[in-house]
Parts: C-alpha cells; sequence; structure tokens
C-alpha cells in the first residue's frame, strides 16, 4: 500500500496511442512530506502522515501544539495533513519527501476527496427519483411516489429515502488507472471523474 | 504553486505536439485519415472546405465540407487525433465569416469561394 496527497486540478481530455479520446482528471500530487511514521511495534499498523503544501505565512494561525508538530519534523506548517497507509514505513524517515513518481501510468488507485455541497436537495436530485409523467392527464409530476403502508407499520421506515442535505461528504471512487505521469509538473492523470471540486484535496491510494 | 489553468495547460501542451499546418476557414484542404481494416491500417485522403474551426488543445476539431456525386458531406475532425495524419492546404480562400454554414443551401457555382492568391498575402 501506498499514497499520496493532492489537488484536484480540472479534467480534460486526451488521445491514446490507439487513437481514443478519454476523459481524464489532472491531480497535482505533492511532493508530501512525511511528518510522522505509524509503525506496527508502536502503533500497530503501518502508515505515513503527510503534509501536502506548505504555508509560508501566517504561522500564527495555527494552534501551537500543531506548530509544534510540525516542528518535530523539520518543516514549513502545511494546508493539509493527513495519514495514509503505506506498507513498509521502514525505507522511509520524517522529513523525506513523497512524489508522483511512486505511481507508474497502467496503475490502479482508489481516489478519495470530498464531494460537491448541493445543500438541501430534492428526490430527483438526491436519490435520482423519476417523478411522474408530465402529461396524459397524470396528477403526478414530482413527488416522491408512496413512502409507506397504513396502519401497519403505521410509520415511515427509517432510512426512506428522501429529500434532504446531499453532498460535502467523503468519497471513494475504486479501481481508476492512471494514464499518465508528468513529474516535472507533479501530475497525475487518471481515467474518469473523480469527487470534489476543482482545488478540493483529493487522497490517490495505490494497491 | 502554479494555478489550476495554468497546470491544464501544461497538460494539452504535452499532448498537442503535432505539427498541424496554419490553416483557416475557407481554406481548402486534404486530409489524411488513417483507416483500420482488420489488422491492415491505409490512408484515405478527405478533400474539401473547412466550414468550422472550434475548441482549443486537446478539444479542438474542425469541419471539412465536400460535394461528392451531388451529396454534400461534412466530416469534423479532432484536429490532434492520431487518426489525422497530415492536413495539406491545397488552396487559401478569402471569406468573412467564421462559420460557413450558409455553404449547405449553396449548389455549384454559388458555393465557390475566392480564392487567395499568393501575392495578396504580406510578407
Amino acid at each position: 500500500m501506498k499514497g499520496i496527497l493532492g489537488r484536484k486540478v480540472g479534467m480534460t481530455q486526451i488521445f491514446t496511442e490507439d487513437g481514443k479520446a478519454i476523459a481524464v482528471t489532472v491531480i497535482e500530487a505533492g511532493p508530501c512530506t512525511v511528518v510522522q511514521k505509524k509503525t506496527p511495534e508502536r502503533d500497530g499498523y503501518s502508515a505515513l502522515q503527510l503534509g501536502f503544501i506548505e504555508k509560508t505565512k501566517h504561522e500564527s494561525k495555527f494552534p501551537k501544539p500543531l506548530l509544534g508538530h510540525f516542528k518535530k519534523a523539520g518543516i514549513k506548517p502545511t494546508r493539509w495533513l493527513k495519514e495514509v497507509r503505506f506498507d513498509n514505513v521502514d525505507q522511509y524517515a520524517v522529513g523525506d519527501k513523497i512524489t508522483v513518481e511512486i505511481f507508474k501510468p497502467g496503475e490502479k488507485v482508489d481516489i478519495t476527496g470530498k464531494s460537491k455541497g448541493r445543500g438541501f436537495a430534492g428526490y430527483h436530485k438526491r436519490h435520482g427519483f423519476g417523478g411522474g409523467r408530465r402529461s396524459h392527464g397524470s396528477d403526478f409530476h414530482e413527488g416522491p411516489g408512496s413512502i409507506g403502508a397504513c396502519a401497519d407499520p403505521g410509520r415511515v421506515h427509517k432510512g426512506k429515502r428522501m429529500a434532504g442535505h446531499y453532498g460535502n461528504e467523503t468519497v471513494t471512487v475504486k479501481n481508476l488507472e492512471i494514464v499518465d505521469v508528468i513529474p516535472e509538473k507533479n501530475l497525475l492523470l487518471v481515467k474518469g471523474a473523480v469527487p470534489g471540486h476543482k482545488g478540493g484535496l483529493v487522497i490517490v491510494k495505490g494497491k | 504553486m502554479a494555478g489550476l489553468d495554468e497546470l491544464i495547460r501544461a497538460v494539452q501542451e504535452k499532448y498537442t505536439q503535432k505539427e498541424i499546418p496554419d490553416f483557416r476557414v475557407g481554406d481548402t484542404v486534404r486530409v489524411h485519415v488513417k483507416i483500420k481494416e482488420g489488422d491492415k491500417e491505409r490512408i484515405q485522403a478527405f478533400e474539401g472546405v473547412v466550414i468550422r474551426k472550434r475548441g482549443s488543445g486537446t478539444d479542438a476539431t474542425f469541419t471539412v465540407r465536400k460535394v461528392s456525386y451531388g451529396v454534400g458531406i461534412e466530416r469534423t475532425f479532432p484536429l490532434y487525433a492520431p487518426v489525422v495524419e497530415k492536413i495539406e492546404v491545397l488552396k487559401r480562400g478569402i471569406v468573412r465569416r467564421a462559420r460557413l454554414y450558409y455553404l449547405r443551401e449553396r449548389r455549384g457555382k454559388a458555393a465557390r469561394i475566392k480564392e487567395k492568391k499568393e501575392w495578396m498575402t504580406k510578407k
């Protein structure tokens, strides 16, 4: 297992060698600094705590305990600090840089991001309800339909799909293919879409 | 940190390395298209007037119109697609529109485009 933090740059299309046009998401990933190591002996599992995008200004805006944590690793405080599971943490030391070069084109990765917030969304957007027909004498257009039976059970079942808050939640998309790696610009090109808005944090996790 | 648009452009630059001749709407071009038949590959030419160019970067396409046996045929090619082997500019045209859709309603002599001769272009 391995992984890296990045920010979503946006989408575009490129041509593959066999001439097909494919939609890709561009992710600016790394370089991330190892801030802390979690080892099986000490913590019961192996992972690296990574910091992404060093903040050069506004150091005073960080809580003091956090500043101390960064100081221990010998780096400037970072915009994002996240833990990513790694198999062999022994080959990394605190302060090391993780770059996009840990990935190769053709690899499959899982990508986690925070989906775009849609606020209070209706049945159609949130759950893909179809609604009723517009014409032919229909009285049923936009509603959710039946939400349950009568006296038995006498209530609406828990978990019934209804309108409510949608988006702004952690979403993982699995098995996305890495199409290209551009180390000079710290870029990853991933086939298909990735959760979140442009500029948002994404965690790219390799197998 | 580079801006987001800047990074997208950097990616597109990497995928738009193909040599494209300078051609404009109204020009007559010959497009050499790769065609796969089974495991054989051959090149077919499509010759006509460029009636539209759109998009930028890897997304750019252009449309070529020709009249074949009295039937108008339009093909849209992605500019940087590998199937477009080569683009040859045969004639330069003088047009006052960016989209030459009016050619669709015209036949024969009326569908001609004034040619821009070599001596008309500024050195």
